[in-house]
């Protein structure tokens, strides 16, 4: 875009912040507030700040578009596969119970995948519904 | 304490709504929005949904304020609705018949936070009781959402990826759109 040095210092120090944040939110979602949903959301809202300051050129250079849609396919069939695999191991679909030898433990490696899956896929879409309505706008 | 903050959210809210009417510029609506959804997400924080106020800061306050930034840019001008009188008495009578429709049913709903209330009577006891047991997981929402209501939250991520095809099979195809033009002419 413009070369405002004060956008561009500030995004430089803040987006790699946020992406940390939404990496804690995502793993550390089991104990504290937060999930796959918030750290997706939140994820994408760095990449956001960095195309809105930096421009679409540096933020594709960042984030191809075809690694968004390999992601946000990526994220539903990870969540899927955790499923089918609770099925091959003898259990209900979506039943972590049977994916370790002690329920509970099960139970957190399940979560854990799918809420991985989620972040996935919220995230891709999010950024590339982004920039798929950034790429109408004409170039100035 | 919690009753000047709730207050202080709720009387901001009603300025911002007021000042998103009152506005004629699409721009500040746009921020204007964004701030709407920052108090909404300050609000969620007071009512203990911390989850909640996380997805609607960044959602509503990033993501769709970018988004319809976005929108006007590529839109440009030229898009103004001329209103006149007669043009703006059926959108304020559907106003004032859905509002009073949702204050209506407000009354079926059970206060919050109420102990002997529907929802709290059947699964959410289970859950409290037995959430920690059954998956280990401290934190209550994360243990519904993905274990006990895990097929609901598959449904919804299909949903997002689904969104997210329309939009690109919509808006993302415009290069080749304008190549078969060409080809046409």
């Amino acid at each position: 875009m413009n070369n405002d040095l004060v956008l561009r210092a500030a995004t430089k120090w803040l987006s790699p912040v946020i992406i940390l944040f939404a990496l804690y939110v995502q793993f550390h979602g089991d104990y504290s507030p937060g999930g796959g949903f918030q750290a997706g959301v939140i994820f994408s809202s760095a990449i956001l700040l960095y195309a809105l300051t930096y421009g679409m050129q540096a933020a594709l250079q960042l984030i191809p578009e075809w690694v968004l849609r390999l992601g946000a396919s990526l994220g539903v069939l990870l969540y899927a596969g955790v499923g089918v695999v609770a099925m091959l191991k003898g259990g209900n679909f979506l039943n972590y119970s049977v994916l370790a030898e002690e329920p509970v433990a099960g139970q957190h490696i399940g979560i854990i995948i799918i809420e991985l899956g989620v972040g996935l896929t919220v995230a891709s879409v999010m950024v590339l519904l982004f920039f798929t309505f950034a790429r109408r706008v004409a170039p100035e | 304490m919690s009753l000047i903050v709730n207050l202080v959210l709720l009387v901001f809210l009603l300025v911002m709504a007021l000042a998103v009417l009152k506005t004629r510029h699409l721009f500040a609506m746009a921020m204007l929005f964004g701030l709407y959804s920052l108090l909404v997400a300050g609000l969620f924080v007071v009512l203990d949904a911390p989850d909640v106020a996380f997805t609607e800061a960044a959602v509503g306050t990033g993501i769709s304020t970018v988004l319809m930034l976005v929108t006007l840019a590529s839109t440009k001008s030229g898009h103004e609705l001329v209103s006149t009188a007669k043009t703006r008495v059926a959108p304020l009578i559907m106003c004032f018949v859905m509002g009073g429709v949702l204050i209506y049913g407000t009354h079926d709903i059970a206060e919050l936070g109420k102990i002997d209330s529907a929802p709290h009577q059947q699964v959410a006891a289970r859950y409290i009781k037995d959430g920690q047991k059954d998956t280990g997981v401290p934190n209550l929402v994360t243990a519904v959402l993905a274990s006990y209501r895990g097929f609901d939250t598959l449904g919804e991520v299909t949903v997002v990826l689904t969104a997210g095809i329309g939009v690109l099979m919509l808006l993302g195809n415009r290069r080749k759109l304008r190549v078969k033009e060409s080809a046409n002419e």
